[in-house]
């Protein structure tokens, strides 16, 4: 029973380092930005903390009045990937309002400069002209 | 705001395209006429809003000014680039008018004239005030009786075309669909919005036709999601501008 609990200790301690790494890369890279990589970071802390701290997890169910330790650990995951599904929707509309100004944006432009290519065209050109 | 009448408005007509590379050329052709027949100080406006057939190169060959949006944007998006390119460019006047030829020109001075004797900010061409010309499907008719409970019920006015997108905004209406204006199918939502902000709307009788070619941008697949995604776009505009109204009226 010890043993089996150190193994799985080792081995969620190293997942969630792992985890920590690849996050901290893609900031490096560039690929993830600094605000959503906020949760993730938080995320893996917990999930060192309680790694390390084998008998938080027992501690907290009981205080919680929680019979079946696994099931928080279930509860809080799933309620940390609907809020973060709803962030994820959130930006999502953003972008969407965000593409359609730009959009519009471009649309103006391109008559804008189509419209002065016309007329340079109409004009004579003395400048130009060698 | 009372404009002398010696003064013509500028009037931008726009109108939007996907797709419609076989009935546009009309349209712009119609418009044109009008515009002569009464010596309007009138713009037409093509939206092309990322078809996938000719129609960039119909419009180009078109006596009209045209945007090309590089992305798809949906009709409101379009209408919406339209709009926002009135209000930038000082027209007084905004007329939707469809590019597959369902609202013809010849009712365009019906649309415009409450505008320019200010009797309303917002004028919608309806199908259902006189019965005549082509008046819908079954379906699509009970939809839009829906619309008009809906409307009724949120705004206190009762539109009877609530789908209708032969309309006609002044400059009051336009800075508001600056601002915002719904994505997706934005005819029922933008009532809501309309009457919300205390624009002055006001339906007229015209006639309609059924559409010269392309295809309706509704099709019965897609008429459960239309109908909850305007009903909800309409219990959200008045949830959102339904609190902003309040102090006003105290």
């Amino acid at each position: 029973m010890e043993s089996l609990s150190v193994t799985i200790q080792l081995i969620s301690l190293l997942g969630a380092t792992l985890f920590m790494i690849m996050i901290f890369r893609l900031i490096v890279q560039g690929r993830l930005r600094e605000e959503y990589s906020i949760v993730w970071i938080f995320c893996t802390v917990i999930l060192i903390f309680f790694s390390i701290w084998r008998k938080g997890l027992e501690k907290i169910s009981l205080l919680l009045g929680v019979y079946y330790p696994p099931s928080l650990i279930f509860l809080a995951a799933i309620f940390a990937i609907i809020v973060f599904l709803v962030h994820l929707s959130v930006v999502n509309s953003k972008l969407q309002n965000q593409i359609k100004d730009l959009s519009q944006e471009m649309a103006y432009l391109k008559k804008e400069v189509q419209t002065l290519r016309e007329n340079s065209q109409k004009a004579p050109e003395p400048v130009t002209a060698s | 705001m009372s404009s002398p009448s010696s003064i013509p408005p500028k009037i931008l007509i726009v109108v939007p395209c996907f797709n419609e590379e076989a009935a546009i050329a009309a349209v712009v052709t119609d418009i044109n006429r009008v515009k002569a027949k009464h010596e309007l100080m009138l713009d037409v406006l093509a939206v092309n809003d990322c078809s996938t057939d000719n129609t960039l190169t119909v419009l180009q060959t078109l006596n009209c000014l045209y945007l090309d949006l590089p992305v798809n944007l949906g009709i409101g998006g379009a209408m919406q680039t339209g709009y926002r390119y009135a209000w930038r460019n000082g027209y007084d006047i905004a007329v939707q008018m469809d590019g597959d030829g369902q609202h013809p020109a010849q009712e365009l001075m019906t649309i415009l004239q409450p505008i320019m004797d200010s009797r309303a900010d917002v004028v919608i061409g309806s199908r259902f005030l006189t019965k005549e010309g082509f008046q819908s499907s079954a379906m699509r008719r009970l939809g839009i009786n829906y619309f008009r409970w809906l409307n009724r019920t949120l705004v206190g006015q009762t539109i009877y075309d609530s789908t209708s997108g032969f309309r006609a905004f002044n400059r009051r209406t336009l800075a508001v669909v600056n601002k915002y204006y719904p994505d997706e199918y934005p005819e029922p939502e933008a009532i809501v919005q309309f009457g919300l902000s205390n624009l002055k709307m006001l339906e007229v009788p015209v006639q309609m036709r059924e559409r010269q070619g392309g295809v309706s941008s509704i099709n019965n697949g897609q008429a459960i999601y239309y109908m909850l995604k305007v009903t909800l776009g309409s219990l959200f505009v008045y949830a959102r501008l339904h609190r902003k109204k309040m102090p006003n009226m105290t």
